[in-house]
């Protein structure tokens, strides 16, 4: 289980986190969504450790992380995998090699139980044959389908999204977000999206929570959570998340 | 903020900068002896900054040579020592020119290059790709380039000190007519072990220097394309002028 505890967090004089409490549900499709430039990805990335908060703690089951680093901070990081907004595969490496990364880095897996993998991943996304291409030849869609590969590739208990369907359209941005559910609905790992999609998000989301002015103001199960009363909330929902609201930051 | 106040916080920015580039190579060197080795990258790096750069020393070595030679003929002439050519292209090179003038190279072509890898690299978070995979960025991707920049600048300034000599032969023996054997006495008599050593010793502090400057820029690259077009510059600029300063405090501490 993830729980931030009252987590701050500044950029130069700005103020992005203002206190944020929350806890992640095991084995659920957790998402959070907020107006542009809320800090819904600062708040991503403090779970994995890759920002520490100015004040607050970030708990992965009974670890702090928010201090730790080194080997301590890569031995919770084991647990987890990110999908990045660009997918973040490395641009020198093909599909395969990439996907094949963190088996033969972390690992140390070698010949053909690292082909097996690698291919069986790669078709679970729907990239049979796509392992000898590069990045820079994948469109955006096959690029995430990369991604999540990678992600999914080492079986992690807990895997974080950050944006996985900007830049996508419509019709892509459902095939990403049924691919996702689909994963984790067979293999059961804790999910945490950060979203725009709305209100694509409340059908495959079991828990929605929102992000403003640096807070969590609501976290509830996706019914529950259109059924608010909040008016800003509402307006939110209503106009498909793409209006800042007050006291939107930066992400 | 009254300009003292700013001046202050200008001198704090600095000094902070400073001690996060020392913490930066040190703990990039920590993580080098630390499981799994990565030899396969350091020899990845060797190819990319040493066997890469090759030509473009060999043909600044050439011409640097050859220029050196031409230069000091007309000078050495006017004193009728002409014979002591040799002497003068052969510790020119490997006392300076070898080190300052392979390393601006190697700054040149294979440093800014590894800035603008790294930096893209930070930007499309390819950097904390690595992370979340519990796989040291400053293990797999800088201590490779620091140990590859200590073990490949002396070994292409080898190179250009003996290309150097060679062009200084072509045209003080080919073309200007001195003896060759007068020449080549020349360099074997000047040379001693103290000014290879010293040139071996300035290498290995500008290979330092270019992979340590060039990997900091681009690994703490701002998230823009202007931001990694300035960390570019910076990183050749500052590299250079280090590289410049150093060889005036080591020549001075040489000498």
């Amino acid at each position: 289980m993830i729980k931030l505890v009252g987590v701050e967090k500044k950029f130069g004089d700005q103020p992005v986190l203002q206190g944020v409490d929350l806890t992640i549900p095991v084995g659920k499709m957790t998402t959070i969504i907020g107006g542009s430039g809320s800090g819904k990805s600062v708040l991503l990335k403090h779970m994995i450790g890759l920002l520490q908060p100015d004040r607050g703690e970030v708990w992965v089951d009974d670890v702090e992380i928010s201090r730790l680093s080194g080997t301590r901070l890569n031995d919770v990081r084991k647990r987890f995998a990110m999908l990045f907004q660009g997918a973040a595969l490395f641009d020198s490496l093909s599909v395969f090699e990439n996907v094949a990364f963190p088996l033969r880095e972390k690992l140390r897996m070698k010949g053909p139980e690292v082909v097996q993998r690698v291919e069986e991943k790669l078709k679970e996304v729907g990239l049979t044959g796509m392992g000898h291409k590069f990045p820079a030849e994948l469109s955006g869609g096959m690029r995430k389908r990369a991604g999540l590969a990678r992600a999914l590739v080492m079986e992690p208990e807990i895997i974080l999204f950050d944006e996985p369907t900007t830049g996508l359209d419509p019709l892509l941005a459902k095939s990403i977000h049924d691919l996702i559910v689909a994963m984790q609905r067979r293999f059961g790992f804790t999910a945490i999206m950060v979203s725009h999609e709305i209100p694509e998000i409340f059908g495959i989301s079991d828990w929605v929570a929102m992000l403003r002015k640096g807070k969590i103001v609501l976290m509830a199960t996706a019914a529950e959570f259109q059924r608010t009363t909040d008016p800003e909330i509402q307006e939110f929902i209503s106009v498909g998340g793409t209006v800042a609201l007050p006291g939107s930051r930066i992400d | 903020m009254n300009m003292i106040e700013r001046l202050g916080a200008w001198a704090v920015m600095r000094v902070r900068e400073m001690g996060r580039m020392v913490l930066f190579v040190l703990s990039s060197f920590a993580w080098l002896v630390r499981p799994p080795f990565r030899f396969h990258q350091i020899m990845k790096q060797l190819h990319f900054i040493g066997y890469r750069s090759t030509f473009v020393v060999v043909l600044t070595a050439g011409f640097t040579g050859m220029v050196l030679a031409l230069q000091g003929y007309y000078s050495l002439r006017k004193f009728g020592s002409e014979g002591l050519l040799g002497s003068a292209v052969a510790l020119s090179m490997i006392r300076e020119l070898g080190p300052v003038l392979a390393a601006l190279m190697v700054t040149a072509r294979a440093g800014s290059a590894m800035t603008a890898e790294i930096g893209i690299m930070r930007i499309t978070e390819q950097i904390d790709a690595l992370d979340t995979m519990a796989i040291n960025p400053r293990q797999y991707l800088i201590a490779p380039k620091l140990v590859a920049g200590v073990l490949g600048v002396p070994l292409l300034v080898a190179i250009f000190d003996v290309v150097g000599i060679y062009g200084g032969s072509l045209v003080g023996v080919d073309l200007l007519g001195i003896s060759e054997g007068a020449y080549w006495n020349s360099v074997e008599s000047a040379v001693e072990w103290k000014d290879v050593y010293g040139g071996i010793l300035k290498s290995i502090t500008f290979g330092l220097i270019v992979s340590w400057i060039c990997c900091y820029k681009g690994f703490y690259t701002r998230q823009s394309a202007e931001g990694l077009g300035s960390a570019t510059t910076e990183a050749v600029v500052l590299s250079s002028v280090l590289i410049l300063v150093g060889d005036y405090i080591l020549t001075s501490l040489l000498l």
